[in-house]
């Protein structure tokens, strides 16, 4: 299993190395380069040391108070989205056929939403929850519920949340599809002799089998979810007031609506370290627990 | 169609589900089918509401509800090919989107077989260190991005997007190549070297066509992620390289929104992906899964 040593593989990477250090590693040092730095105009910049950093992280400040709000409907966001779309992802896997044509189509329809561009997602969404031309809007008002994404921001987090989850689910469906398929028979075998009930089937050899799948499933889903942009920025632009104004719609009106350089730039800075931070800990946290689940669900298979 | 489903699903199903007598089953394994179809048709719904628009003129979709068009009407997409800056769109994001597939391939191609098959300097970090970039918000990127591609004189060319893609996708490709290539077993290398194959040979004629399904899996999510961005696409272009999900930004006019054409748009933009979904229908469980199940 050991792989050999061999630092002249680093020729191999270099492609790899030269592109990213072009299109990551400049614009990030240009980043931290704005980041310490103010300026007036006329492309002008003073030394402003870790000022941009101390006002963000401030909650007192006009600048820290905007991006901590920001920042819990992020994480709220985000939060509802793995709530909601991870065990929904499960189930639908669960009831996916694993022969006949019906795999073909249920796959086909569930991928398809994955592939529309993203601006797209937000108009579909944007004109479906509408309640004068919107099919769901409509429908809603005709039940006699007042709806308005627009105007009421519990209707805009409503609308933003089912947009998520119509739109990601697939993958988390997907991708626990995928773990399932590779599970062996035998396991099933041994557990119909055990007399097993489904539940049991689940907890003992479905839910350990797709460990692996599923922590991507989680990190992909909270990357993507808490770096979400144009989505809700089609459908509700942030509003109504500041109600969906997530991190990054704050921080692309900081940058290119108002040109605030230095306060983007920490910000940019921040939210990246966040997502990095919670991603290695989720990865780190799991992928040390999965030795111990391995042996454990051997044993529960053995049983 | 998908509401006829629960149904006919339900008989390939029935055997899996072991353990529960045969009549009992049958109701048993119809709920979750049912569950299943509504599922699928809440994906459809909103989709349907698209092509339904798209076929309607302003006057319909503002006059009222109307679940199919009364006079169905295909104006709003004679509209879109008859007029360049709409049918241009197209052109500009697929040349930015093969592009990236390209180069993201050709570069991640080599990368990845090195950390499927070698450890070396600092490997496990740089590994992780590009993982990383696929976690920095497109958001971050977008201003400095605009100046470094005017610096470079890339501005509102189809390199500029095709390369700032290549942060998100070059990493993701490396990933799944890696994976697709670990479970290709190494003597075949060692064979290859001892009956005297170079390495560039070996490569492309025999280690390339025995990854192939992870090349093509890969070349699905380099499309599939530079067709989908907007923000880096449209902050990097203005006029003659306009992707088509920026033209899509301007269809309001003095009448108001423009919502049969901005649906006939859409109902296009989902149409490649449709294409793509169906060559790669038979892989795309194992393909979602990154080959690393």
């Amino acid at each position: 299993m050991a792989k050999p040593r061999d630092d002249r593989a680093w020729v191999l990477v270099l492609p790899v190395l030269l592109l990213v250090a072009f299109s990551a590693l400049i614009p990030m040092m240009t980043v931290v380069n704005y980041s310490v730095q103010d300026s007036f105009g006329n492309n002008q910049f003073f030394w402003n040391g870790t000022g941009w950093f101390r006002e963000l992280l401030d909650p007192a400040t006009e600048l820290g108070g905007r991006f901590f709000d920001a920042l819990w409907r992020t994480l709220l966001f985000s939060a509802l989205c793995l709530l909601i779309e991870i065990p929904l992802g499960i189930a639908v896997a669960l009831t996916l056929p694993r022969r006949g044509w019906g795999v073909a189509v249920s796959l086909v329809v569930l991928a398809l939403p994955l592939l529309i561009p993203w601006n797209v997602v937000g108009t579909i969404w944007q004109v479906f929850a509408r309640r004068d031309i919107g099919l769901l809007g409509a429908a809603v008002n005709g039940l006699g519920i007042d709806y308005n994404y627009a105007q009421d921001p519990l209707a805009a987090w409503v609308t933003v949340v089912a947009m998520d989850v119509w739109h990601w689910t697939s993958l988390v469906v997907l991708l626990c599809y995928a773990g399932l398929r590779a599970i062996p028979d035998a396991y099933y075998q041994a557990a119909k002799v055990d007399g097993a009930g489904a539940w049991a089937v689940f907890r003992a050899i479905q839910l350990p089998k797709l460990r692996r799948v599923l922590t991507i499933a989680v990190l992909l889903r909270f990357m993507d979810s808490f770096m979400i942009y144009t989505e809700p920025f089609v459908v509700t632009g942030g509003g109504p007031g500041n109600a969906t104004t997530f991190l990054s719609i704050d921080l692309v009106k900081l940058a290119l609506g108002q040109f605030d350089l230095g306060k983007a730039a920490a910000m940019s800075i921040v939210y990246n370290l966040i997502i990095l931070t919670v991603c290695w800990v989720f990865f780190a946290t799991t992928t040390r627990g999965q030795s111990e689940a391995v042996q454990g669900t051997a044993q529960g298979a053995g049983r | 169609m998908s509401a006829a489903q629960p149904g006919a699903l339900a008989r390939p199903a029935a055997r899996p589900r072991a353990g529960a007598a045969p009549r009992a089953g049958a109701a048993r394994a119809l709920l979750p089918r049912i569950g299943l179809g509504l599922y699928l048709l809440f994906l459809l719904v909103p989709i349907y509401w698209l092509v339904n628009m798209s076929l309607k003129t302003n006057f319909e979709i503002s006059g009222g509800m109307t679940l199919w068009p009364q006079n169905p009407t295909l104006e709003n997409y004679r509209r879109i090919f008859t007029d360049s800056s709409w049918y241009g769109g197209y052109i500009n994001s697929l040349t930015y989107v093969l592009l990236n597939m390209a180069i993201s391939l050709a570069v991640a191609l080599p990368a990845a077989y090195a950390f499927s098959r070698y450890r070396f300097l600092g490997d496990k970090h740089l590994f992780f260190w590009l993982l990383s970039n696929r976690m920095a918000p497109p958001a971050v990127f977008a201003l400095p991005f605009f100046q470094l591609y005017s610096a470079v004189g890339l501005f509102d060319t189809p390199w500029a997007v095709a390369l700032a893609h290549c942060v998100f996708n070059v990493p993701l490709a490396v990933w799944i190549l890696e994976g697709f290539m670990s479970g290709v077993p190494r003597e075949i290398d060692e064979m290859a070297a001892i009956d005297g194959w170079s390495f560039p040979a070996f490569f492309v004629r025999i280690f390339m066509p025995l990854v192939a399904g992870g090349i093509g899996v890969a070349a699905f999510f380099c499309f599939m992620f530079s067709w989908v961005e907007l923000l880096l696409a449209r902050t990097l272009t203005t006029v003659n390289a306009k992707p088509i999900v920026a033209t899509m930004t301007r269809t309001v006019s003095a009448a108001g929104m423009d919502w049969g054409l901005l649906a006939a748009a859409g109902v296009l933009t989902i149409l490649p992906g449709i294409v793509v979904i169906w060559f790669v229908r038979n892989h795309i469980a194992r393909g979602f899964a990154l080959g690393r199940v």
